[in-house]
């Protein structure tokens, strides 16, 4: 006794016949089937354990809100746990796995949890498993959490591309049901821009499902016919398998488009889903209604259906839900569903109506029981029988399928995700899409309107005007005519059924039942936000499409009030579960993020440089050469090799801004801290960059290149900011300031050129004179090389503290002038050299970076008081510098650590705690800012910002690091390790 | 998700491509009275409904732009360059 599929009829493809898998059985379905339909016409009712009590499970619903036919497609990085079989389009070699079941789906150990359901209602974990509260983490969640639960996602790395695009419209049209379908025609015939979205596969929506006939042709051969029409327009866009899940600011769309997800074997050059960000001038909501479960004892049990669901399954699959069916139902759609099973010659044993009269003339073979209701079901993993009460007495009729209608809930949700709060409508019986929408409308079912030759008339008038209103004139509408639609009397909601007797279910992916909702308005979590967390109704994968009107039907009865007073919990997108998939669309992998290479990647890389990843960019850390072992050993010799003869490093990616114009010198002098105005032309100063608050925000060099021109460099963190805070300057504070800017950071290969042997090296490729006397330290100029044959930018600037130059030439031939400058050099034992190096040389020197420069340190802070300069008018952070918070006399300031035992060593982040003081919070003098281990004192040294450090060069100190148990004896000093009177950079 | 801004110079465009930095204040004058410099360095109005905002379309065409933006809705009432002050600001 269970369901079949039907001789003759539907729309499937009889001729293309599908072979798959459920839980490994193989079965047959066609083409045109979901695998919900195709398992119905196996005869495969259980399909599902419940999240909770692990309740057999059938197939509810034929669409979108199917909250129990959940199942794992998919193998390996293709697997996709709690795919909704409903929705699922079928494909040969389909394999389908049930979840939530242990061993096997017929027999599952879980389902004792029904035995333990006295224990489990509403709030139980925050009751029952409250004491021994270790016993929570160690035993009760992990428990609960095997017990519970939906399908298990894959670690395998997902083999499937994914796309995103914009897409624009004059109208969207959502939904091509018969409401979206006559909305789109009509505004498609005038000329309009029109983009009709569906989730379906096929045109047509629920017209698929009807056995009425338009224009005297069957409803779904009007909806082929249509759509054909509309895919025929250049200015219509038909998009199926599209689902439109979010409204957002700006009329934008988002939709995601499953391109792929109904083939086995996606084609590699197409991605399998596609999100779309939709701009539309106006859109109208054709989603259609929901029908609402019935809340009867064993509502759950396999077999039992929406009535809709049922008819899809009929007409349109062409599958009979069992031998001998009930249709409990309390408006008159349960009519139409009884003469379409009749019509296709399967049995209807009784229709059971709530309501005293209907407003269609049954004359059909079924025991009509008028003011009735089923108040429980019977069977195990299938319904059996039901028991049946009319006027206090109870009658038990057996059967093997049973529909319910529970009245209609139009789909308002895009309606509402952009902050709108629906309104209850007491004629509709219904929760309407909240009032004042802009660019927005909605028609037919969404908007309560049933009949469907006024969902037709209705979608082609709100088209019309939306249309017309932008100016198009539309052509008249001839509407088609609809027979064979049966009454549409409203339905008289029955939140909750007396008599009802076992577990009657609300929620049934959360396994939420009638008493759970009771429960929490007792306790007093009868708010609908609030009901909605205590009892968990309308979560999960299916957000409480078919639960939530009736939970809040159910709390307005409990609390004698109506509905309109409890209100909707908050609808958000996303309308259905959008894959993380389609959400990072191709930005994964290599694509998360840009990869940026300088100029000479292919010359550090020929040099064997190691590299790191430093925001986007990748750096050359260090060169290792032949026997070296480990990285210290390549760094120091680096480090000593520019001591003693020369290196080359890669600057390529500090950032550099030519600024120009005529005001570009007063421009400078409002943006540093230090004067800039009678910077002389060929020279370059060192800048110190304030915010508003007077902290540092980064530092650099910039050169006079020419009265007017200026040449920046910030650091390789900053420059992007520096650049967007400069604009803010020059747009929006000085826009009087005749001020040009422009990022030249790719534009450039900039090397430094470091060591006592550099001049040497240099001028042999530079023509101009850049002896100590012509070229003096800070000298910066444009210079030829190679005989004229190329021309760069020069400065005299030092990060090391040894005689150094940074040559920047256009960025194409960087890696030819290094490879010059190498074999330039190569007698006086160049080497190149990486940012580990360099920073080891500059901790050497104490030159300070973003380690130090925190955004708690202002110029006083690392030694540089005396920079800022005090006879200008403006420059930004110069009112916020003379908070005298800010030269407090306690405040952590730079200075140089080293480790009493040379053989000792800390690490940067380690803090600095007075000789014989505990370490705890109020003892904490500052941390070490950078270490490294320096070959010229021959022990690690650090930078610190520690409190007055300043003034206890000397003074021991042991640097604790807690983290990894490490307390080191230390010295406070000098932070400059390393030629304080900075001779070498005059050489 | 997903959301446009209207630029005067570059039309309706993804909000991807901009950067907010916050409220539009007028910087003070270098000589302004501390309080004056606290205020617009530390105090933000947290309206609800229109708000004046910097924005930078850093991946167009890098200007800067101040929004007027209902912080309730998202709606946009105006938009301009950063550079052209209002009447009232204008230099005489």
């Amino acid at each position: 006794m269970s369901s079949y599929r039907l001789p003759k009829g539907g729309l499937v493809d009889r001729k293309a016949p599908l072979s798959f898998t459920f839980d490994g059985r193989p079965l047959q379905g066609f083409a045109g089937d979901t695998l919900a339909s195709a398992l119905l016409a196996n005869g495969q009712m259980l399909v599902g354990r419940s999240f909770k009590y692990h309740r057999p499970r059938g197939i509810l619903t034929s669409g979108a809100a199917e909250p129990n036919a959940l199942v794992t497609i998919g193998r390996g990085g293709r697997t996709e746990p709690n795919t909704r079989a409903t929705v699922q389009e079928l494909y040969e070699g389909l394999a389908a796995q049930s979840q939530n079941r242990w061993p096997s789906l017929d027999f599952d150990i879980g389902a004792l949890n029904g035995l333990l359901s006295p224990f489990l209602g509403a709030g139980f974990y925050y009751k029952t498993f409250m004491w021994p509260a270790p016993l929570w983490e160690k035993f009760y969640e992990p428990f609960i959490r095997k017990a519970a639960g939906l399908g298990k996602a894959s670690y395998d790395p997902d083999p499937d591309s994914y796309e995103k695009s914009w897409a624009h419209c004059d109208l969207l049209v959502i939904g091509a049901g018969p409401t979206g379908l006559a909305a789109a025609l009509t505004a498609g015939r005038a000329g309009a821009r029109v983009l009709i979205v569906d989730e379906g596969s096929l045109p047509g929506g629920s017209l698929l499902s009807d056995s009425a006939t338009i224009d005297g042709k069957p409803a779904a051969d009007f909806a082929r016919d249509t759509s054909a029409e509309l895919q025929s327009m250049p200015n219509v866009r038909v998009m199926m398998r599209t689902t439109a899940f979010g409204w957002y600011d700006g009329n934008v769309f988002g939709a995601v488009e499953r391109v792929q997800k109904h083939v086995r074997d996606p084609a590699r050059h197409l991605p399998v889903e596609r999100l779309w960000r939709i701009v539309a001038r106006h859109a109208l909501l054709a989603t259609g209604a929901e029908e609402r479960p019935l809340i009867f004892g064993g509502n759950d049990r396999p077999g039992v259906m929406m009535a809709s669901a049922m008819r899809t399954y009929l007409n349109r699959y062409a599958v009979a839900p069992g031998q001998a069916t009930a249709i409990f139902t309390t408006d008159d759609s349960g009519y139409a569903l009884a003469r379409d099973l009749e019509a296709a010659r399967v049995d209807v044993v009784a229709i059971i109506d709530s309501r005293p009269s209907a407003g269609v003339d049954y004359r059909g073979k079924a025991r009509l029981i008028r003011e009735a209701v089923v108040c429980r079901t019977k069977g195990r993993k299938a319904i059996s029988a039901i028991e049946v009460h009319r006027g206090g007495r109870a009658e038990t009729i057996a059967i093997d399928a049973l529909a319910m209608a529970g009245g209609f809930s139009p789909i308002i949700h895009l309606a509402c995700h952009r902050g709108g709060k629906p309104t209850w409508s007491a004629e509709k019986v219904a929760f309407l899409a909240p009032s004042g929408l802009k660019d927005l409308d909605l028609a037919g079912a969404a908007a309560a309107t049933t009949d469907l030759a006024a969902c037709l008339a209705e979608g082609a008038a709100q088209a019309k005007a939306i249309v017309e209103e932008f100016g198009w004139s539309c052509p008249p509408i001839v509407l088609p005519k609809v027979e064979g639609t049966e009454g549409t009397h409203a339905s008289k909601p029955l939140w909750s059924i007396p008599g009802v007797k076992g577990k009657a279910f609300v929620d049934f992916q959360n396994d939420v039942h009638l008493k759970d909702i009771g429960l929490a308005v007792r306790e007093g979590y009868s708010h609908v936000e609030l009901a909605k967390r205590y009892t968990t109704n309308g979560m999960a994968t299916d957000q409480g499409k078919l639960s939530n009107v009736n939970a809040i039907g159910l709390i307005a009865k409990a609390r004698g009030v109506s509905p309109a007073e409890v209100g909707t919990t908050t609808f958000r997108p996303f309308y259905t579960p959008v894959s993380f998939g389609a959400l990072t669309g191709p930005h994964h992998g290599h694509q998360f993020q840009p990869v940026r290479k300088s100029p000479l990647h292919d010359w550090a890389k020929k040099h064997g440089a190691v590299f790191v990843e430093t925001g986007l960019w990748y750096r050359s850390s260090w060169f290792p050469r032949n026997g070296e072992r480990s990285w210290r050993e390549s760094v120091d010799r680096e480090v000593v090799n520019v001591r003693q003869n020369a290196g080359l490093c890669d600057v390529s990616m500090l950032g550099k801004i030519e600024i120009s114009g005529s005001d570009a010198a007063e421009f400078l002098n409002r943006v540093y801290c230090n004067a800039f105005l009678k910077l002389p032309v060929g020279k370059a100063r060192y800048g110190l960059m304030l915010r508003e608050d007077g902290m540092i925000y980064d530092d650099g060099t910039t050169s006079r290149l020419e009265e007017n021109r200026f040449f920046m460099t910030t650091t390789t963190a900053y420059a992007a900011g520096v650049m967007n805070h400069l604009e803010f300057c020059a747009q929006a504070l000085w826009p009087e300031l005749n001020v040009r800017l422009a990022s030249s950071t790719d534009q450039w290969a900039q090397m430094a050129i470091a060591g006592p042997k550099a001049r040497a090296i240099l001028q042999k490729i530079v023509d101009e004179d850049i002896s100590d006397a012509a070229f003096p330290f800070l000298a910066a100029k444009e210079v030829a090389l190679f005989g004229g044959t190329l021309h760069g930018c020069l400065f005299r600037i030092s990060f090391s503290g040894e005689l150094a130059y940074e040559l920047a030439v256009p960025a194409g031939y960087g890696e030819s002038v290094a490879d010059a400058l190498m074999e330039a050099g190569k007698d006086h034992g160049i080497m190149p050299y990486g940012v580990e190096a360099l920073s080891v040389l500059r901790i050497e020197k104490g030159h300070v970076t973003h380690n130090e420069i925190n955004g708690t340190v202002v110029p006083a802070d690392l030694g540089f008081g005396k920079m800022v300069s005090g006879t200008k008018p403006d420059f930004i952070g110069k009112a916020m510098l003379q908070r005298e918070g800010l030269a407090a006399p306690d405040r952590a300031q730079l200075v140089g650590v080293v480790p009493l035992d040379p053989k000792q060593s800390f690490r940067s982040g380690s803090h600095i705690l007075a000789k014989g003081a505990a370490a705890a919070l109020e003892n904490d003098e500052g941390y070490v800012t950078s270490s490294a281990y320096s070959p010229h004192v021959g022990s690690t040294i650090g930078l610190a910002l520690v409190k007055r450090g300043p003034s206890r060069h000397g003074e021991e100190v042991v640097v604790w690091n807690g983290l990894h148990g490490e307390s080191t004896p230390a010295r406070l000093c000098n932070p400059v390790f390393l030629d304080p009177q900075n001779e070498r950079l005059h050489v | 998700m997903a959301s446009l801004v209207p630029c005067p110079h570059c039309g309706q465009r993804p909000k991807e491509e901009f950067t907010i930095k916050g409220a539009a204040l007028t910087r003070p004058a270098a000589g302004a009275d501390a309080s004056d410099w606290f205020d617009y360095v530390y105090l933000r109005d947290n309206p609800r409904g229109a708000y004046e905002e910097y924005w930078h379309h850093t991946s167009g065409c890098r200007r800067w732009i101040v929004l007027t933006r209902d912080t309730v809705t998202h709606e946009v009432a105006a938009s301009r360059d950063a550079a052209d002050r209002p009447r009232s600001e204008a230099r005489t």
